[in-house]
């Protein structure tokens, strides 16, 4: 996927991972996943969650933790 | 009020207790060490007679119009320049000091045009006055054109479009270029020629326009007679009443005395006792307010169905009931959340309150967002996690305490020029300067101002130079340990992530390119140089990492305990007037007024009872994200206040195509600016001039916007959301702007001691106001910090996904030139186009050879986004490979170029990097380029 192909919520979500790459993965993910509860709006969050279980291409593999931590906590 | 006439001491407060006592004409007076005999006598309630001396500059004692007897003196001293004693007794009336003073004044006369009865000054002339107070019944030299030689066929020099300098009216008094030195800091103008010769000039002789004269009014405002004198002054005659009012351009937030004659205004000076600006203007504040005024106001509401239709200028209930009845519309067929505001910084806090209150009582949900989102968003971020609040630390004048001032990303004399000159005034006393910016400003290097160090960092390594200095100051020891130790928290973690060898300076100058030897010496200076503040601008904020960044100097500035007092801080200076408000409001998606999460139940359930509705515990769509979900679908109707997000905002084609996609576009401004071509509905709007509320600026100070006229469009801005909300099925009315502020007080801590009433009482008042802090707050953590202790914070460098290629060689940032405001939607409509009528891209003497190109060529200038054209200066103020321009005309568009990158934090976009190549266009295209539209300019 080119990067003017990529959803913004993915390429948004891969920003925000960046910031944390220097941390164990589960932190990583808990600081994203918490950052996006803080700033989110509910559609973006779900269009994540839903770009993970389709495969979640071109996303952080710590950004597609987060959305799963985001989906758990939804439930 | 009638015209406000504030007194004049003759010279400047000294600090210190009044210790010193002395008798004055009999009467006894007590005044700080240092005062002098003018200024002890004004206290006593005695006016010394004067022409040279004014309270803003140092005595200078030229012309002896002040001269006292003082017992156990010889002669008669200059009032103005001796400096009083303990016990020393003063008379400043007698026959002999009248007969001197006459001599004096009858030298003057001698030489000074009689048309007193025509001149623009009459009624307000200290010659005149002078005249009067000393006695003076003849002019034994002859006077006028009969006297002998005089200076009385000088030439008028009218360059300036904003003041005319009449010689021949000149008593040579250096008021002007004292004022142009020590108040202004420019030195722009002199006294050419020695004795009778002696005149002022502007630089080197040439006219004020040509010469390094910024217009900030300081001289005009000085001079003691009508030798320069506004031209609205000229034109309209003298003001006969004041209202005193606060700026609406940039964020130090000047207060003002609006002068008017009946209900014409006729000019803007700065209010001595306003907290922020001390007297002092620059040329926008000062001048550039005829856009209020301009033809190009809209004042009735207009309407279309489409945008491919012409409006159509309906009648305010129309407007409403149009505006209202398509948002819920709109809400019903794409659901709660497809429709959302955007609020504005040039607003009132009044204004934006509504605004906000609107989205989430009326719209029902917090589809509600700032045009901060696109400058200092990442400063409200960055500040909140280390400090515990969102906004800057001191007040402006705290930089007079200053021992090492770090400035970082800001170009304050041209973006915030008042508080440049009082930071320029402290460096003439002796504080050192580091500048940290790609381009060589004009603190680097300006008369009497050179920076220690000029950190002329790649841009986009912020971060990696922010680290580099903690290291220093953590490898070499620089660290206040009894500060760190009981006033922060995770400073092991922090400590131990910082010291790491691939933060230190020589790890990362290839990044930065910058010395490391002087990113060393830089952190030694500002660590160990007395108190050491840091101010910032956009070129912190407006980087992928801008958020990061903030807490870098947060960090640096708790290591080094530069924190909680006089003197030191970490400070934005705050693009528009009113960011600072805007965010306080509650404009955030995910922060209700006072910064506080919408998750938060207990701060809901304020709101919620006294709104009578349920409010949404969930963040809602950004700026940018409001851009997506357009494109996408889901966003379908949006309310713009007073903000031109088609010019302002980053990727240009990206925002068209976005407001291109929406249902229903609602634009309130003076203008049918670039956001309204895809409108459909336009709400004028008030200027600052007819607004009634409040201000809050850069230092948290809440300052009255008080109306000098009515509105021209018949209604209060807030007035007009009411009404929407109303016609939506929600109530919400105010009987004035005082009672949304008593609304604003209840449920907002930081600012519960806030009032109209209150304001009009004290001036202005720094949040948080309550009960801790009755009077405000002008410097803040000083016990601890707002979340308890400081909290050190990892900041990682990810280096910005922008990189200049073979295709895009050159970086491109942008910002603002001193006689241009933002999107220049107000200057442009001002005589100010006449020092920058065009967007100019500068760029360094090399990168201009290399492509063939010279001074005022055309060039073209592409980025991966986009695509411009502007002529081209050569400047060494920028570094080899990096290019600059400004954003003010919109027949420029430098928002085509920029791109949606983004702080990973705040979606601040990334305006300060942008990969581009430049290109010379051939003389056949270059012609074809039609200039800026300026309007009709007065």
């Amino acid at each position: 996927m080119s990067r003017a192909t990529v959803p913004p919520y993915v390429r948004l979500a891969n920003e925000i991972a960046a910031q944390f790459a220097h941390r164990p993965a589960a932190d990583a993910a808990t600081a994203i996943a918490n950052h996006m509860r803080i700033a989110w709006d509910p559609r973006m969050k779900q269009a994540l969650i839903a770009h993970v279980e389709a495969g979640a291409e071109d996303l952080d593999p710590a950004a597609a933790l987060a959305a799963q931590q985001l989906q758990a906590a939804a439930k | 009020m009638s015209l406000l006439k504030e007194p004049d001491f003759g010279t400047p407060a000294r600090p210190g207790e009044a210790t010193v006592e002395l008798l004055v004409d009999g009467v006894a007076v007590q005044v700080a060490p240092g005062t002098s005999v003018m200024r002890a006598a004004k206290e006593a309630g005695i006016d010394v007679p004067k022409l040279c001396a004014t309270d803003n500059l140092e005595a200078f004692g030229s012309c002896r119009l002040c001269v006292v007897e003082i017992d156990g003196m010889r002669g008669t001293p200059a009032s103005c320049t001796t400096p009083v004693a303990p016990g020393m007794v003063v008379r400043t009336q007698n026959e002999k000091l009248g007969k001197l003073r006459r001599g004096v004044m009858e030298l003057y006369i001698s030489d000074h045009p009689l048309d007193c009865l025509t001149c623009s000054a009459n009624g307000d002339c200290e010659l005149q006055d002078m005249a009067g107070v000393t006695g003076l019944r003849e002019v034994r030299y002859g006077s006028g054109v009969d006297a002998g030689a005089n200076h009385m066929d000088l030439p008028t020099d009218s360059s300036n479009p904003y003041f005319d300098f009449e010689a021949s009216k000149c008593i040579a008094c250096s008021r002007c270029v004292r004022a142009c030195d020590e108040v202004q800091g420019t030195l722009a103008l002199t006294i050419e020629g020695r004795g009778f010769d002696s005149k002022v000039a502007a630089g080197a002789g040439g006219s004020f326009f040509e010469s390094d004269c910024v217009s900030c009014g300081a001289c005009v405002q000085a001079c003691p007679t009508a030798t320069l004198q506004e031209k609205t002054v000229i034109e309209l005659g003298m003001p006969t009443r004041s209202v005193i009012t606060t700026c609406a351009y940039c964020g130090v937030g000047c207060s003002f005395k609006a002068e008017l004659r009946g209900d014409e205004l006729v000019r803007m000076v700065p209010y001595k006792n306003g907290g922020a600006n001390e007297g002092h203007s620059c040329v926008k504040g000062r001048f550039a307010f005829g856009y209020a005024s301009h033809p190009d106001r809209v004042l009735e509401p207009m309407v279309r169905d489409s945008i491919a239709d012409e409006w159509r200028k309906v009648s305010w209930e129309e407007a409403i009931g149009f505006t209202a009845r398509r948002l819920r519309e709109i809400q019903a067929q794409y659901g709660q959340g497809s429709i959302g505001a955007i609020t504005s910084s040039r607003t009132t806090n009044e204004e934006v309150y509504v605004v906000q209150k609107m989205v989430r009582a009326v719209f029902g949900n917090n589809n509600v967002d700032t045009c901060a989102r696109v400058c200092h968003s990442p400063t409200g971020y960055g500040l909140k996690q280390t400090f515990g609040e969102s906004a800057g630390t001191q007040d402006f004048k705290s930089v007079d305490e200053a021992d090492v001032i770090l400035v970082i990303g800001a170009n304050p004399t041209d973006a915030h020029p008042v508080f440049a000159s009082r930071m320029k005034r402290r460096i003439r006393q002796g504080a050192r300067l580091i500048v940290m910016d790609p381009r060589k400003t004009d603190l680097v290097r300006s008369p009497h101002i050179e920076a220690a160090h000029h950190l002329a960092l790649a841009p986009g390594t912020n971060v990696a130079m922010i680290n580099a200095i903690a290291h220093v100051v953590v490898t070499e020891g620089l660290v206040d340990r009894a500060f760190v130790a009981s006033r922060c928290e995770d400073f092991e973690a922090w400590e131990t992530f910082i010291a790491d060898p691939a933060h230190s300076p020589e790890a990362v100058a290839d990044t930065t390119g910058v010395p490391p030897e002087e990113v060393r010496a830089a952190a030694r200076l500002y660590a160990t140089g007395g108190n050491g503040a840091i101010y910032y601008g956009l070129g912190v904020t407006e980087h992928s990492q801008g958020s990061t960044m903030v807490m870098g100097m947060a960090n640096l500035a708790m290591a080094t305990g530069n924190i909680g007092r006089r003197g030191v801080g970490v400070n934005p200076l705050r693009g528009q007037n009113n960011v600072q408000g805007s965010c306080d409001m509650g404009s955030f998606p995910h922060e209700l007024p006072g910064y506080r999460h919408v998750s938060d139940d207990g701060v809901r359930e304020v709101y919620e009872k006294l709104w009578g509705t349920p409010l949404l515990n969930e963040p809602g769509l950004r700026i940018p994200n409001m851009f997506d979900s357009a494109i996408d679908g889901s966003f379908k109707a949006l309310f713009v206040q007073g903000e031109d997000i088609a010019q302002s905002d980053p990727n240009t084609q990206h925002v068209f195509a976005a407001l291109g996609a929406l249902d229903l576009l609602v634009v309130q401004d003076l203008f049918v600016n670039e956001t309204a071509k895809f409108a459909h509905v336009l709400l004028p709007g008030t200027s600052f001039l007819e607004k009634d509320g409040t201000f809050t600026n850069a230092e948290r100070r809440i300052n009255r916007v008080r109306p000098v006229m009515a509105p021209q469009t018949g209604k209060q801005e807030w007035e007009i959301v009411c009404e929407i909300s109303q016609a939506m099925g929600y109530p919400m009315h105010y009987n004035s702007s005082a009672e949304i502020m008593a609304e604003i007080a209840l449920t907002t801590p930081t600012f519960m001691g806030v009032s109209f009433e209150r304001l009009d009482q004290v001036g202005s008042i720094q949040w948080p106001c309550n009960l801790e802090h009755p009077d405000g707050t002008p410097i803040m953590h000083e016990e601890e910090f707002t979340r308890g202790k400081g909290r050190f914070m990892e900041t990682v460098y990810v280096p910005t996904s922008e990189r200049s290629t073979r295709k895009y060689p050159l970086i491109l940032t942008t910002g603002r030139i001193l006689s241009q405001y933002n999107v220049g939607a107000q200057t442009r409509r001002t005589a100010n186009v006449a020092w920058h009528p065009e967007d100019i891209l500068e760029l360094h003497p090399h990168d201009a050879e290399v492509r063939g190109i010279e001074n005022n060529d055309t060039v073209a200038l592409c980025s991966r986004v986009g695509r411009t054209t502007l002529r081209a200066r050569l400047s060494d103020r920028m570094p080899v490979g990096v290019c600059y321009t400004t954003f003010h005309h919109p027949v420029t568009g430098a928002n085509v170029i920029t791109t949606d990158n983004s702080d990973w934090a705040t979606n601040c976009p990334e305006y300060k990097v942008t990969a581009v190549q430049v290109d010379l266009l051939p003389t056949s295209v270059a012609e074809a380029r039609e200039p800026a539209v300026v309007g009709d300019v007065r």
